[in-house]
């Protein structure tokens, strides 16, 4: 007994205070800034009331880092940046600079670095993601390497200001949704219900709250085989995978019928409407790995759409409501399907009870 | 290491081509170069567990109960059902750090983490996973302790996992931002500190997620994304600096000014003067950010700053995306007892959850269950108009009480007016 090492109580500290990290000219200008420019694409420029400035040059990065590209990034904050960095909500670094003069050869560095200098304003984002295969315990697809796929061919969008307003993308390995909700969002869709092991059930799963999670009340507890378990009623499933996190017996994912689908539309901004959830416009899409080469083409064919009909300041959301979704399906020459009509809670109030039609 | 024990990974070997940065690539740097031993193992270990889920398009971890001593959560335990084949990975669990509000670092802090991590983990790091954590990613279950233990000691501590409250998220704010309304640092601390115990030691029925943005730009997607948003807004008139207009009428022309701003105003509160200067009808402003975003330099928002506060936000499961609702339409954070009340407003919210929300459901989705004036009533909140966008359409409502709530109405709002007179 008194061979044991002692453990560790936890000091219980939370969230460490911010000011000690922040670069001095953010620390004294703090809640004191008057305006921001836009110089060029990846650089922001803020200048305070009493007319001190800070630079801030952005760059994505791979999002999992190792330590020798943690390193690297940690090398060029110090040359350039007196020491001081932060990330954005979608992985991106960013350098914040006192002197005017750094900027170029910052921006240089970093791109023979191999990280890509953008993401600002009307650009493309960074995609923020989830785990997916490398480390989730329920995905149905890869993260990081959707992304990756992604941004190879997104780059140029990424970098330029040449987007109507900004287009936040995001993803999610499965229907849950941990991956937030963005302008484009690629998520994967089940297609068929879980493959039940009824040989585990009963000693993985506690039943009742698989039962309780169903959010169409399809699971109910049986006897299979002589043994308790759980059965589902297939007509009703709709594949969202809720129950496969609390009983894993019930396996969700699939090789062939997990599927992809995008939706467009979900911007958190209160700015000109109110903040807007995002639409299934398409699904069936192959979760193909290693490039995902078919959901990044409907991802661009979207893009593409948008770019070419916007205006100036609108997201993909503002765009739709004023050309309507016909006009949304026929510019980006995606079908329109009984799947794309909610029959959801709620769903009447997506519906078009007028004779507002664009012809 | 030893060319005979490296997995091969044809398919993650595609994902080191193409110009964006290569998550890949960097895996096989720990591979290849990392001095030591155990970190190439794992990392060769990692690789070949991927290619083999990218092959058969399926995942292999499952979870399981891994903690620190003295707390239940901030751990992602992560067993291999592959270990066998891959047995240097067979035990990977993640780390959710907390970060400071706003995610700002000194490289020394970064090379210190990086430094510890390299010593009892994998060398993979995430700054942030989506709840905001840093997220140190490849552990086993003895090293996850002494991980901790270190730099616990150095002014981390861990995050929300499971059913409890969760690492909070802030927008950079008034650290850099113009558009800012309040101090998100001293509110992102003010709460999530405040619940140290339940971050550590899950017991609610669900997670319950609190963010701050400082203004309705809301670049966190609080009002989407947690269960109690923070968000900056001023109700005095937004500040207008007419030199500023004028110089963006003549750079960018009338029409541009009419087409971008004047029409974008989602309340028609803007005027475009003969002489080129605006007029802004403040009473109908909705506070929504268009036209600030577009003129920084001309337009910034008022003086009589504060936040408005929403509750309910989440993803799908289990009954759908929900956005959260406004249940404080504007509330002052000056003043020490300021922050004593939005503190307050969380306690009670968080009790109110842990005591009525049925298990793993949402704040938001409790309040769908029982409707959101039992929840006010719960909490001590007054209802307002602010927090609908049109009353009820559906006369299938008892209103015998109609009398004295009427009252109540006109007695708060006789209150208010003494009080503006104070």
């Amino acid at each position: 007994m008194s061979d044991k090492p002692k453990l560790r109580p936890p000091i219980e500290t939370g969230c460490p205070d911010g000011f000690q990290y922040m670069h001095p000219v953010m620390r004294k200008n703090y809640g004191q800034w008057s305006y921001h420019e836009h110089p060029r694409p990846g650089v922001l420029k803020h200048v305070a009331h009493n007319g001190d400035v800070i630079w801030t040059v952005k760059a994505g990065t791979q999002r999992i880092l190792d330590v020798f590209t943690l390193r690297t990034l940690c090398d060029i904050g110090e040359k350039y940046a007196d020491g001081y960095v932060r990330f954005t909500i979608r992985s991106n670094i960013e350098y914040m600079l006192a002197d005017a003069k750094k900027v170029e050869p910052l921006i240089k560095t970093l791109e023979d670095a191999g990280f890509v200098v953008g993401g600002t304003a009307n650009s493309v984002s960074m995609i923020s993601h989830t785990q997916g295969w490398l480390h989730c315990d329920i995905p149905g697809t890869d993260a990081s390497g959707v992304v990756k796929a992604m941004m190879d061919e997104l780059i140029d969008e990424f970098k330029n200001h040449n987007m109507p307003n900004r287009v936040h993308m995001t993803t999610s390995c499965c229907q849950i949704n941990c991956g937030g909700q963005g302008d484009i969002a690629i998520n994967v869709q089940h297609t068929k219900p879980p493959k039940i092991n009824h040989n585990l059930v009963a000693n993985v799963c506690e039943r009742p709250s698989v039962v309780a999670r169903c959010p169409v009340a399809a699971i109910r507890p049986a006897q299979v085989n002589g043994k308790p378990s759980l059965e589902v009623d297939e007509k009703k499933c709709i594949c969202c995978g809720a129950c496969y996190p609390p009983c894993p017996p019930m396996q969700i994912n699939d090789p062939e019928h997990t599927k992809l689908a995008i939706w467009v539309g979900g911007n958190h901004s209160n700015a000109r409407g109110k903040p807007t959830f995002q639409k299934l416009v398409a699904a069936g899409i192959p979760n193909n790995p290693p490039r995902w080469p078919e959901a990044t083409a409907i991802v661009k064919q979207i893009l593409k759409a948008y770019k070419e009909d916007a205006r100036d300041w609108e997201r993909i959301n503002d765009w739709i409501e004023r050309i309507g979704w016909p006009r949304f399906f026929e510019k980006t020459g995606l079908p329109f399907t009984k799947y794309h009509i909610d029959n959801w809670k709620g769903a009447r109030n997506s519906l078009n009870a007028s004779t507002h039609i664009r012809f | 290491m030893d060319q005979k024990k490296i997995h091969p990974t044809p398919m993650l070997d595609v994902l080191e081509e193409g110009p964006w940065p290569s998550f890949i690539a960097g895996f096989k740097r720990l591979r290849d170069k990392h001095p030591e031993k155990r970190i190439n193992e794992m990392a060769n270990s990692l690789l070949g567990q991927l290619e083999h889920s990218y092959e058969t398009r399926k995942g292999y971890w499952k979870g399981g109960t891994v903690s620190v001593f003295g707390y239940g959560g901030g751990i992602i335990p992560r067993f291999s059902e592959v270990g066998a084949a891959f047995p240097e990975s067979k035990e990977f669990h993640t780390l959710r750090v907390q970060p400071p509000a706003g995610n700002f670092y000194t490289t020394a802090m970064l090379r210190q983490l990086a430094d510890s991590w390299e010593k009892f983990g994998s060398g993979m790091v995430t700054f942030h996973g989506q709840t905001g954590n840093i997220m140190f990613i490849g552990t086993t279950t003895e090293n996850t302790q002494h991980f901790f233990d270190e730099i616990n000691d150095y002014g981390w501590d861990l995050g929300g996992a499971g059913p409890c409250v969760r690492t909070a998220m802030s927008c950079v704010g008034s650290a850099r931002c113009e558009q800012s309304c309040c101090n998100e640092q001293a509110i992102h601390r003010h709460l999530v500190n405040t619940f140290t115990d339940d971050v550590h030691r899950p017991a609610l029925p669900y997670k319950f997620k609190f963010k701050v943005s400082g203004c309705p730009n809301d670049c966190v997607n609080s009002i989407e994304r947690s269960d109690f948003a923070v968000i900056g807004t001023w109700r005095d008139d937004m500040k207008i600096d007419q030199t500023e207009v004028k110089a963006f009428v003549k750079k960018k022309g009338r029409q541009y000014m009419i087409d971008n701003v004047v029409t974008r105003c989602p309340t028609q509160c803007l005027s475009l003067k003969d002489d080129d200067t605006l007029v802004v009808d403040n009473k109908n402003c909705v506070r929504c950010m268009h036209c600030l975003n577009v003129m920084p330099k001309a337009l910034s928002p008022g003086d009589d700053k504060g936040v408005t506060i929403l509750i309910g936000g989440k993803r799908t499961l289990k009954i759908g995306d929900l956005m959260g609702t406004v249940i404080v339409p504007f509330m002052k954070l000056d003043t020490p007892e300021d922050y004593e009340k939005i503190v307050e407003l969380g306690q009670n919210t968080i009790d109110f959850f842990a005591e009525n929300a049925l298990e793993h459901e949402r704040t938001g989705e409790m309040i769908e269950r029982i409707g959101l004036v039992n929840f006010l009533e719960g909490v001590g909140i007054e209802v307002d108009p602010n927090m609908v966008n049109h009353p009820r359409t559906s006369s299938y409502v008892r209103t015998d009480g109609w009398d004295e709530e009427a009252e109540k109405w006109f007695q708060r709002k006789a209150e208010e007016k003494a009080a503006a007179a104070g």
